[in-house]
């Protein structure tokens, strides 16, 4: 629940307002982004996300250190990411 | 040494151990506090204490939502599961909490209807899918989540939904530090400040506790040489006389927050007159809950709920643990009677915990620890 996990977004929803498509540790999953709309957020940005909804804009760099730190995080990474893969949201 | 693995990054590490050294005056003791549970993690994980001078000294705080939940809510969300058509929704790091009357999983087993989320909008969804159910999201967490529950319970109103609702124990920070400040026996000289809920709050917030409570203050990132670079700064803004408020962590955190997620917990919230935090006890102001405005979706006023206060057991020492007079393995059942797998206190259930990170990665503190136990 604490946990940050970066995401790239692929695309914005267009019927949805406020939600995108972001790739997350390879799988695809809605996330809410009206968190960080006014950041202007775009397909290629990569988003940290905190139960489903984005909270910050980070680079690339910043990404690959914040994944590197959570798989070293082993058991409390998986179960979020196990999670994740089991939400739908929309 | 697990550090990194990369060489350049160990040169780093020592660099910044050696800038320390250099910046601690002999026999002086500094007292530096890592609010956030994410830190402790980091700490430990990466035995961040071996490389800090003897007069260095990291104490816990009380950064860990799971942990500072008292036993008291636990049953009241239970309760609520156990209404006739009631489901409870929670995020899985709750589900092994010990209430007085066992954890969530306890009561899933005797027949309540209790599912994992990943995200408050999942609890949304089993609303909408299920209209005979009443569900009920336990929303628990730091400035971190409390957007996410907000902009939730937003959405519910927008699309009008009467099933659900929200059991709001949402806590803030900054009066948990002032309690922290005003306790008497308070040994700290510096904050090592926590990275995602200055995301949302931003690092204003903290300058009472530099510029009125002389300690300085650093927003850290969560990479071990983050909080390494984080204590250098600290000791240096001791060592030259300053009490300021810095962000190590600019790559994510503006300093003004993020003002989009405070409008969306202001509408939906406010401040509660007090709360209680495990091992803190009751502070003012520090927690938040539902608007009037909002009174639909908010279980406090859906359902008179029992509200019974639970006194910690008598064996468990999270509350020395959380305010940091104690360290884990001080606690007189750390390891024997309280382990991960069975724990008694909040602070062994998460993987933040302090007592739960020390047990899973101390061993690289060893040395350290036989001789603060010796000494």
């Amino acid at each position: 629940m604490c946990l940050g996990i970066p995401g790239e977004v692929v695309t914005l929803d267009v019927d949805r307002p406020g939600m995108a498509t972001v790739n997350v540790g390879g799988a695809r999953r809605q996330v809410n982004v009206m968190l960080i709309e006014e950041d202007g957020v775009q397909p290629g940005d990569w988003v940290l996300i905190h139960v489903g909804f984005a909270l910050a804009k980070i680079d690339e760099e910043e990404a690959r250190l914040t994944l590197s730190h959570l798989e070293e995080m082993g058991q409390a990474y998986r179960d979020e990411l196990r999670a994740l893969a089991e939400s739908r949201i929309d | 040494m697990r550090f990194v693995d990369e060489f350049r990054d160990r040169e780093k590490a020592q660099a910044l151990a050696a800038s320390i050294a250099t910046l601690c005056e002999p026999g002086r003791r500094y007292g530096l506090m890592e609010i956030c549970g994410g830190h402790t993690h980091t700490i430990y994980k990466h035995g961040i204490e071996d490389y800090l001078p003897e007069g260095v000294q990291l104490v816990h705080g009380p950064g860990c939502p799971v942990c500072v939940i008292p036993m008291g809510r636990v049953d009241d969300a239970i309760w609520i599961a156990e209404q006739e058509g009631v489901t409870l929704t929670s995020f899985g790091d709750l589900l092994r909490v010990p209430g007085g009357r066992g954890s969530f999983l306890d009561a899933k087993a005797r027949g309540a209807d209790i599912r994992m989320v990943y995200s408050p909008l999942d609890s949304l969804r089993i609303a909408r899918e299920n209209p005979d159910r009443r569900v009920v999201f336990m929303a628990i967490g730091f400035e971190t989540t409390t957007p996410s529950t907000a902009m939730t319970v937003l959405r519910a109103a927008a699309e009008g939904l009467e099933n659900f609702s929200i059991f709001c124990n949402h806590v803030t920070i900054i009066p948990a530090l002032q309690a922290i400040l005003a306790s008497p026996d308070i040994q700290i000289d510096g904050f090592i400040g926590p990275g995602h809920v200055s995301t949302v709050i931003g690092c204003e917030p903290y300058r009472f506790i530099a510029e009125e409570r002389g300690r300085p203050f650093v927003v850290a990132g969560f990479e071990p040489l983050d909080i390494l670079q984080s204590i250098q700064m600290l000791l240096l803004q001791l060592h030259e006389g300053r009490s300021e408020v810095e962000n190590q962590y600019t790559r994510v955190v503006p300093w003004e927050g993020n003002q989009r997620a405070l409008r969306a917990i202001d509408e939906v919230m406010e401040p509660r007159p007090t709360f209680e935090w495990r091992g803190l006890g009751w502070i003012p102001d520090s927690a938040m809950r539902v608007r009037e405005k909002y009174a639909r979706f908010d279980a406090e006023r859906i359902f008179t709920l029992p509200a019974n206060r639970v006194a910690d057991p008598p064996a468990c020492q999270c509350g020395g643990v959380l305010r940091g007079t104690i360290k884990p393995w001080e606690c007189r059942v750390f390891g024997t009677a309280c382990t991960p797998e069975t724990p008694i206190g909040t602070c062994m259930v998460s993987s933040e915990g302090a007592c739960a990170a020390y047990y899973n990665f101390g061993r690289f503190s060893r040395q350290r620890i036989r001789q603060a136990t010796s000494a």
